[in-house]
């Protein structure tokens, strides 16, 4: 296999001043090029395990290398300098500022002006909607919309490794498909990428690989192709 | 008759132009106020003792001799520096431990602030003198000075350099950002500590920017912060708080009303008009004039 990028190790997370053991002792890895699902039922502990990666949370115990590095002592935006950025649950976009205001945001820590001009160029192109209304504050777009702003916004940071928590939640079917595409298309383009997700199906479908999460502990895990046939997954998750 | 009434027209116009004045002086000082509430829905009570200490520091410049310019730059680094370090050393540290505690700590930081002046400066008001040499100009039968104007128009100056800054610089913009959603602007690796920082900086140099220009009116002495204070954080509250224009909006509201107020009816109700306004805000519309009703997100 290809280079790890990133590496969790026995991670314990607690909530409550330790009253609540949200995640338990779970280890993962991911590799360079990869689209990797962390599949899970409400309340598992996925979008607590993303926000401890990208240093919003912080573990109680074990290790979270990015690079081989260490980073579960950071703070987050210097987790974001590494190179790696998150688009967050219920997509969190910058309501009181214009779309182009959140894509510049995104890419906040970027100095290479022509880069992040052919960067624009890209996510307008994945999603031309966003490109019609560029001038327009986020909070008159529609929920799909923000969630397509909300990614674009995160890959403006151009990372190395790309975490998307919950992409397809409470959005249209239509805008479901488009951006699976777009997550797709920006894997190809050689981003490696940390999906949550519900919607099994069409996460599994992208993926290369998935681990499930069930009451904070990691009791699955596999190529994806095997764990849609796998008679659990689709009784939990694809209703077969 | 007819002639009574064209006196008290032009008493109103007086009282306007002086409210006006007085609005701007609010008006720099609610900023602050707002500026800072916006970023971490903080009311920090200790926003009066920045300007007290930064019109101290600039009183003494000017007592060393310094020309007026450098003594006003001396008064706005000194409060904004105040409040980066007591951000750092007290608010910080608190952050994550509610609002409640971080409104006791403001007070009491506010009366640190009060007693430490009494001791460092001497409880003795001071004057400092009006920033230009004051001249009067006649318009019919009002008076305008032309340190109203400048005042007015330092006051307009800054809200558009406010609004310059916000819209068209990255730190101004990642200001926003912040104010907004705090953990997703740390995503964007905005370091967020700083821009809390910069917006304690910020509010406080205008403060005490406010508190020289100050010298026209009224002397300076520890307490002034205290009755201030107040007055400008009921200027915010009243024009929507975490609103810039709205804190000048309501800066210039609680001006022009203490001194209709106290021209027209009786000077003793200078300090209780702006409270009524305060309290038929809140009834009427909680969030201020031009603050939007929030829906709580399920």
């Amino acid at each position: 296999m290809n280079e790890k990028i990133l590496e969790l190790k026995n991670i314990n997370i607690h909530y409550g001043d330790g009253a609540i053991h949200a995640v338990k002792n779970i280890s993962l890895e991911i590799y360079k090029g990869e689209i990797i699902t962390l599949l899970g039922s409400n309340g598992a502990g996925k979008t607590t395990t993303l926000h401890t990666i990208s240093g919003l949370l912080k573990p109680t115990s074990g290790e979270i290398l990015f690079n081989n590095e260490p980073i579960h002592h950071l703070p987050a935006h210097k987790i974001t300098a590494q190179g790696l950025a998150q688009s967050p649950e219920g997509r969190q976009v910058f309501a009181n500022m214009t779309i182009l205001e959140n894509l510049e945001m995104g890419a906040y820590l970027r100095a290479d002006l022509n880069e992040i001009k052919a960067d624009y160029e890209f996510v307008f192109s994945l999603f031309p909607k966003l490109k019609e209304r560029e001038n327009q504050l986020a909070q008159t777009l529609s929920g799909g919309e923000q969630q397509m702003l909300a990614i674009a916004r995160a890959y403006m940071a151009k990372p190395t490794l790309l975490l998307l928590d919950e992409p397809s939640l409470g959005i249209a079917p239509i805008l479901v498909s488009s951006i699976f595409k777009a997550i797709k298309e920006i894997n190809r383009r050689g981003m490696t990428i940390l999906l949550v997700e519900q919607n099994a199906y069409l996460a599994l479908k992208i993926s290369t690989r998935a681990y499930v999460l069930t009451n904070g502990e990691i009791t699955l895990k596999g190529p994806a192709h095997e764990l849609m046939n796998n008679s659990d997954i689709k009784k939990a998750y694809l209703g077969q | 008759m007819n002639q009574n009434l064209t006196f008290f027209l032009w008493d109103c116009l007086q009282y306007l132009i002086n409210g006006i004045a007085q609005g701007s002086l609010y008006a720099l000082v609610a900023l602050g106020y707002t500026m800072v509430y916006g970023i971490i829905r903080l009311v920090n009570f200790a926003h009066g003792e920045f300007l007290m200490i930064g019109a101290m520091c600039g009183f003494y410049a000017l007592k060393f001799s310094l020309p007026m310019g450098a003594a006003i730059l001396v008064a706005m680094l000194s409060s904004g520096i105040i409040a980066v370090v007591v951000e750092r050393i007290v608010y910080r540290p608190i952050r994550a431990s509610g609002r409640i505690p971080a409104l006791i700590t403001a007070i009491g930081t506010s009366l640190f602030f009060q007693y430490f002046g009494q001791l460092t400066f001497g409880a003795d008001p001071k004057t400092i003198p009006p920033f230009i040499a004051e001249k009067i100009f006649n318009l019919g039968e009002v008076n305008v000075s032309n340190v109203q104007i400048a005042i007015f128009g330092i006051t307009f100056f800054v809200l558009i350099f406010l609004w310059w800054l916000t819209h068209f610089t990255k730190v101004g913009k990642a200001m926003r950002a912040t104010s907004f959603n705090l953990a997703a602007a740390e995503l964007m690796g905005i370091d967020t500590n700083k821009i809390i920082s910069f917006t304690f900086f910020l509010g406080a140099a205008i403060a005490g920017l406010g508190g020289m220009l100050m010298g026209y009116t009224m002397s300076i002495e520890p307490m002034m912060g205290m009755n201030l204070g107040t007055k400008a954080f009921v200027a915010a509250v009243v024009g929507g708080i975490g609103i810039i224009p709205g804190a000048a909006l309501g800066g210039f509201i609680i001006g022009i009303a203490e001194n209709l107020v106290a021209g027209l009816y009786k000077s003793s109700f200078r300090d209780g008009v702006s409270f009524f306004i305060l309290i038929i805000i809140l009834l009427v519309k909680p969030s201020g004039i031009l603050g939007k009703n929030i829906k709580e997100k399920v």
